[in-house]
């Protein structure tokens, strides 16, 4: 998804260290090392596309976030993103505390599962949803915490972390989500994209 | 004679100053070097072999007439691609294939050494091999690289020469010998000193050799290289060309036949008193105590880009011993890929034709390669 990563890159200033949680095949890294002057690492579970950075020169190391973000020392890193994996691990709240830790700001972008079409699903079909961002059922998703930009903001709120901006992304329309909007925002948000700080 | 005399050497006049106080100079390094330095002298990578390797990595090992260690990864078009880089291997101290070891002839008694020869660490190995690069006029090297031992001294001369090479890759090693690689050196040297040929280290090469103790040394290493799943895989309880047990002492057992017959080959390219010093190096091998139990400052301030490779079936050298290469990295903000292939075949999978790892050394070192001259430009 382009339009995560032009929002991502806004956030980040040039000239920073960066860790990618769960860096996937490295496109963002890579998208990240074109468009910035950026040191940019990376993390990922799966050896298939550990391989696939480490072939294209990325600094990535296999590993899974829930055990190997440990070895990071305390704000090691300018900015540390998650980008749409925080529901896939066993303990989200570990793993944010986590980036918190090794990253003076962290990025986060979740799958909103408060968008309409994920609700009107449920309420009509009476199913789990199944859609373009979530394609999966629910006896195979890798997805086991799901959650929604209000779900998000409930969070950061307990936990004392301060939400620095937040992002809508609707199909490629990008916006802010502020607390006034906030309700609306979690019914067509398909994506919300948050920077934080501790 | 012939061949010897095809062999590439330096005599290393300096003084070199050993860990164990001992000092040598006016010694001999063998070593050999595939492809060419081109005019930048930006593109040498040095290699460092195990344990029983030498300087020739690639081609066809004009003494042993077998294929280089490290043929697999090392030639034009691989992953060490000397169409493209300029390739150099040395034979470690205390090896047996030219350099200087305890089969040198001592000019004052004209025997070998043997065991007057000094105790050597994986240290002066490298401080050793890096009179090559002033030899060679390398000013920097694009990478060092080795696996098992010589991944070992990978560390170390990153950690002696900070950013003399660009890129670093030590692929199934540690930095710190385990007890368990310990008992297994010790027990391969113990058989080497049992043999009544041993005769304190004083044997003659030309008649009698510690041959069954030195093959018996081989055969114990060479289980520990190999993982339970591809022995049982290659060899199960086949039975070696016979149709039934024999209750006998025989080789009854594919997988004993294979062993014996490792052991035999070793011995006619191998010194047993090398065998004793090199694998005595490995053992003191212990970079994480050298800085004070802290592996991360034997790093501190490199700008080198390190890739670390492990294997699913290494139990010698195991995955969670090279991360802990990772991890003393990360802590300092070092630039660091690491990745562990999958295989079944153990600690010896870095020189065999294992695909994954063979195609992914071969796309890293050429991106970064050119990732750095675009950079430069």
């Amino acid at each position: 998804m382009k339009e995560e990563f032009k929002v991502i890159s806004k956030f980040i200033q040039e000239k920073s260290r960066v860790l990618d949680v769960g860096c996937g095949d490295g496109i963002l890294m890579e998208y990240l090392s074109k468009n910035k002057v950026v040191d940019v690492r990376g993390l990922e579970i799966s050896k298939e596309k550990v391989k696939k950075c480490l072939s294209n020169g990325l600094a990535v190391i296999e590993g899974d976030a829930e055990n190997d973000l440990k070895q990071f020392p305390d704000l090691s890193f300018d900015y540390v993103i998650l980008s749409q994996t925080l529901q896939a691990f066993m303990s989200p709240e570990n793993v944010i505390e986590n980036l918190l830790r090794v990253g003076k700001k962290v990025i986060v972008t979740i799958p909103n599962f408060g968008h309409w079409k994920v609700r009107l699903d449920l309420l009509l079909k009476g199913e789990m949803p199944v859609t373009n961002n979530l394609p999966y059922q629910w006896y195979n998703t890798p997805n086991l915490h799901m959650c929604t930009i209000q779900d998000f903001y409930n969070f950061c709120n307990n936990k004392r972390v301060n939400i620095y901006k937040s992002i809508s992304l609707n199909g490629e329309k990008i916006s802010n989500i502020t607390t006034s909007n906030l309700k609306y925002k979690n019914l067509i948000s398909e994506l919300g994209i948050f920077l934080l700080e501790k | 004679m012939s061949d010897l005399n095809k062999m590439k050497n330096i005599i290393i006049e300096k003084t070199l100053k050993l860990d164990c106080g001992k000092e040598i100079s006016n010694f001999p390094l063998a070593y050999e070097t595939y492809g060419n330095l081109n005019e930048k002298k930006d593109n040498a990578i040095l290699i460092f072999h195990a344990l029983t390797g030498d300087q020739y990595a690639s081609g066809i090992n004009p003494i042993t007439k077998k294929e280089g260690w490290w043929n697999y990864a090392v030639g034009p078009g691989k992953s060490f691609d000397t169409d493209k880089f300029f390739v150099i291997c040395a034979n470690v101290i205390g090896g047996c294939m030219g350099s200087y070891g305890p089969g040198t002839i001592d000019p004052l008694t004209n025997k070998p050494i043997g065991t007057n020869f000094p105790v050597i660490t994986i240290n002066d190995m490298v401080n050793a091999q890096y009179n090559l690069l002033d030899y060679l006029k390398i000013e920097k090297l694009f990478a060092v690289a080795g696996g098992s031992m010589g991944g070992m001294q990978v560390l170390q001369f990153v950690s002696n020469f900070p950013n003399k090479a660009r890129v670093a890759l030590p692929i199934a090693c540690t930095s710190s010998h385990s007890a368990q690689n310990i008992a297994f050196n010790e027990l391969g040297r113990q058989a080497i000193m049992s043999d009544s040929n041993w005769k304190e280290g004083s044997y003659d090469e030309k008649s009698t050799n510690p041959d069954k103790g030195l093959a018996v040394a081989r055969m114990a290493a060479h289980i520990t290289y190999l993982s339970k799943q591809g022995l049982q895989e290659k060899f199960g309880r086949n039975l070696q060309e016979r149709s039934d047990l024999k209750f006998g002492f025989d080789a009854d057992f594919q997988i004993e036949s294979y062993l014996r017959y490792q052991g035999s080959v070793f011995v006619d390219r191998f010194d047993a008193n090398s065998y004793l010093y090199i694998t005595r190096a490995m053992d003191y091998f212990d970079l994480t105590k050298q800085f004070g139990g802290n592996l991360s400052k034997a790093f501190k301030d490199t700008k080198t880009k390190f890739f670390i490779i492990s294997f699913t079936s290494d139990w010698l050298y195991p995955t969670s011993e090279n991360k802990d290469i990772v991890i003393a990295l990360n802590a300092i903000g070092a630039d660091v890929g690491f990745v562990e292939i999958k295989t079944d075949k153990g600690h010896d999978s870095f020189l065999l034709d294992v695909p994954d790892f063979l195609s992914t050394i071969k796309n890293y070192l050429n991106t970064t390669y050119s990732n750095i001259n675009e950079r430069r430009i």
